[in-house]
């Protein structure tokens, strides 16, 4: 028993350096090769880190695209899910109240043109994307509030559809919104 | 969407090509044949040297078991020492504290048994120190004591009559230098490559485009997230785990990781046919594995793709389905796939909140923790699915009226408690543990308010679960239960113990019974065990056992909410 016990702790130690000195130690010298040294891949603006591509941020203003509802509100030190049952009557009536808001804001649009991502609290809390029918369903709204033709703005949410080779078709916020901020900035 | 399930059928399909050359391997490695990873084998020696082992010395079952829960009691207390000291050990650049003690007991035995329930938060709850030497370590070795408790078995299934079943340490180490090393290196590569984080700093201030202050954690993730997938642990880096857009960035990564979570468990099922000589063995148990799968899988993808009829009766567009907890990236199929093979497998890891899928898909995936023998755990699924394939074989044997056998070994009175015993453990840690936890939520609604974040129905579903989830050391949650107290942390803890060791000790011990009786060679009068007719047997005797016993608790929860919505 004795002997087990020596063992199993020099064991222990031994698995140790290999497991986490050498193993990560080798994942992290590749990670020096590739866009943003593993540290995430930062997206800047003008010369200022305005977010992580990966990572969503919070966009609720009118003249922007807004990104889909999130029970972290986008603080990406604190991911979390609404973990929301299905059945929940409260739960429900915030659904139904952020489709009645989402009509306010954008008069015209049907309910039935709303995909229900912009009304549901994505996984993590952190969803940089839309899918295309979120980005679409905003474009008048956002087209008024920046004097722009709807026809410009759409065209653009589509240059910026990331078709999924077998994964759904996306389109990332933070980058829609700063090719935005950018059309309205050379017209 | 039909490009989407073409997608999760390739994730699958492709999964499964890699489990065969992947049997093949692992047969190899753990007779001591002759492979292409010979080149390790002077770092081996190295290992043994230091660690004082004499690694062809044969071990009997208990010695075996003395060996494991040795080395298991060593990491223990490491565990409890580094979660509780955190606070001030190096490497932890956001001043994390440390954890409350009993946090760190639930935390400590949790990822010791390679369950990975978390009753706190990647981000805030613990330090890239505890990360790296702690949890990412016991993620090592818990699977790699899983895969040598099983080759124990397999050993003891052999031909001929023995006491010796080979080394403990030899297959325990053989299993991380050779399989649970590379293999996760290849999945945290790509990860790094999809822009998973894998540095030191602290979290990144940010000032966004709409002009709010936000700190973006990151930290050593890749690695740990490799070795999170294939040693079916689950414990993600993030607190949402592999919903994290860091933690699974883009549809490859998680096609990559999904495939990492069954890879070994269908790999395993197919080494013990190779290992024994009789690959028609494996593919049987592989088969009734699938099967098992499929049918918990395909009504689950159906129902996460339809949507949430009360959604659906406010006129909006679901066309990507029930979206609550789930990512644009991943889509609702690809979670589907995912919440059932993390389930099935002891897994854990989640790329959506379980919580908020369509209450038979829940359903679906408490089921697959019930049996959890449909793939399950790396080593521990096999284990489980054995302990069926013993009573399916005592049962059949009563039905032709033949003694029981089993590949030339007599199963008699002895084998056959322990088999129930383990069998019936299952049921039994999780209906006692939910309904203490029922009843004092009854008793005094008030005082427990915070467990709950939903009513009704869905509320006892998410106590449920939590006791299912350790039972099965699977570490998923309805996340919505609030877990951090006492009560949640020390019942699951205790049932997370029993619920790890009884299931290595009872069919280890078997094995070791089985090894020591005389060989009786085959005839025509034997059992035949790879066999179609075989593998129904075992089918039902798993519905039987494991998913009959829940099902007033089931309709008590997912099916009495599901028919309040439908």
């Amino acid at each position: 028993m004795k002997s087990q016990l020596i063992s199993a702790l020099r064991l222990t130690l031994a698995m140790m350096v290999l497991c986490c000195v050498l193993y990560p130690a080798l994942v992290w010298a590749v990670a020096q090769a590739v866009p943003g040294q593993g540290a995430g891949v930062q997206v800047s603006r003008n010369g200022h880190v305005v977010g992580f591509a990966n990572v969503g941020q919070k966009f609720d203003k009118p003249e922007y695209f807004n990104s889909r509802p999130s029970a972290a509100d986008y603080h990406a030190d604190a991911s979390s899910g609404s973990n929301k049952g299905p059945s929940n009557p409260e739960y429900l009536a915030v659904v139904k109240a952020r489709l009645d808001t989402f009509l306010v804001q954008n008069p015209g649009v049907k309910a039935a043109d709303v995909p229900a991502e912009l009304l549901t609290a994505s996984g993590s809390g952190l969803d940089p994307h839309l899918s295309p029918q979120g980005a679409l369903v905003q474009v008048p709204r956002v087209a008024r509030a920046r004097k722009l033709a709807a026809g410009r703005v759409r065209a653009l949410v589509r240059e910026q559809v990331e078709a999924g080779t077998l994964g759904p078709d996306q389109v990332n916020v933070l980058k829609l919104n700063l090719a935005l901020d950018a059309l309205g900035s050379n017209k | 969407m039909n490009k989407e399930i073409l997608g999760i059928l390739l994730i699958f399909g492709s999964t499964v090509l890699l489990a065969i050359p992947l049997g093949r391997y692992l047969a190899t490695v753990y007779r001591g044949d002759t492979s292409w990873t010979d080149f390790l084998a002077p770092f081996e020696r190295l290992l043994f040297r230091i660690g004082g082992i004499d690694a062809n010395r044969g071990m009997t079952w208990q010695q075996h078991l003395v060996a494991l829960l040795t080395i298991n009691l060593v990491w223990f207390i490491w565990a409890m020492f580094v979660l509780c000291t955190q606070g001030s050990l190096p490497l932890n650049p956001d001043h994390n504290p440390s954890m409350t003690p009993d946090q760190a007991f639930n935390t400590a035995i949790s990822f010791l048994v390679n369950c990975n329930l978390q009753h706190y938060s990647g981000e805030s709850g613990v330090t890239y120190f505890s990360q790296v030497f702690c949890l990412m370590f016991l993620q090592f070795v818990t699977a790699a004591t899983g895969l040598a408790a099983c080759v124990v078995v397999f050993n003891a299934l052999r031909e001929g009559t023995t006491e010796k079943l080979g080394n403990f340490y030899n297959y325990f180490v053989k299993s991380i230098t050779r399989i649970l090393l590379p293999l996760s290196l290849a999945v945290a590569l790509v990860l790094v490559f999809q822009g998973t984080p894998m540095n030191w700093a602290a979290k990144a201030p940010i000032v966004t485009v709409q002009g709010d202050s936000v700190s973006v954690s990151r930290g050593p993730a890749a690695a740990l997230i490799g070795i999170k997938q294939i040693g079916t642990n689950g414990g993600g880096f993030f607190g949402v785990n592999s919903a994290h857009p860091l933690e699974n960035p883009t549809y490859l990564t998680n096609a990559v990781e999904n495939g990492a979570i069954i890879l070994i468990p269908i790999a395993m099922a197919l080494a013990f046919g190779y290992y024994l000589g009789r690959p028609k063995l494996g593919w049987m148990v592989f088969g009734v594995m699938t099967a098992g799968y499929l049918l918990l899988q395909v009504p689950t993808v159906a129902l996460e793709m339809h949507g949430n009829p009360a959604i659906g009766h406010l006129g909006v567009d679901q066309s990507l389905g029930s979206m609550e907890g789930k990512e644009i990236r991943l889509g609702a199929p690809a979670s589907a796939l995912w919440a059932i093979t993390t389930t099935v497998t002891s897994n854990g890891s989640v790329n959506a909140m379980h919580d908020s899928l369509t209450p038979l898909s829940g359903m679906n995936t408490l089921l697959g923790m019930m049996t959890n023998a449909f793939y399950g755990g790396v080593g521990v699924g096999f284990l489980n699915f054995f302990v069926f394939i013993i009573v399916a074989v005592f049962i059949s044997g009563l039905m032709v009226g033949r003694t029981p056998e089993f590949l030339g070994k007599k199963i008699e009175a002895r084998e056959m408690k322990i088999a129930i015993v383990i069998a019936l453990l299952h049921p039994l840690l999780i209906l006692t543990g939910t309904a203490l936890s029922a009843h004092l939520y009854a008793s005094n609604p008030t005082e427990y308010a915070g467990w709950l974040a939903n009513p009704s129905y869905h509320g006892f579903s998410e106590m449920l679960y939590e006791f299912t989830s350790s039972a099965a050391n699977n570490g998923s949650g309805f996340e919505g239960l609030g877990d951090n107290t006492p009560w949640w942390n020390i019942s699951t803890g205790v049932v997370l113990l029993l619920a790890r060791y009884l299931p290595i000790i009872g069919p280890v011990a078997i094995a070791g019974l089985l090894a020591r009786k005389k060989y009786i060679p085959e005839s025509a009068g034997t059992l035949r065990v790879d066999t179609a007719t075989f593998g129904v047997m075992v089918f039902f005797v798993i519905w039987i056992i494991a998913a009959l016993a829940f099902f007033p608790a089931l309709a008590l929860g997912p099916l009495a909410e599901h028919f309040t919505l439908y």
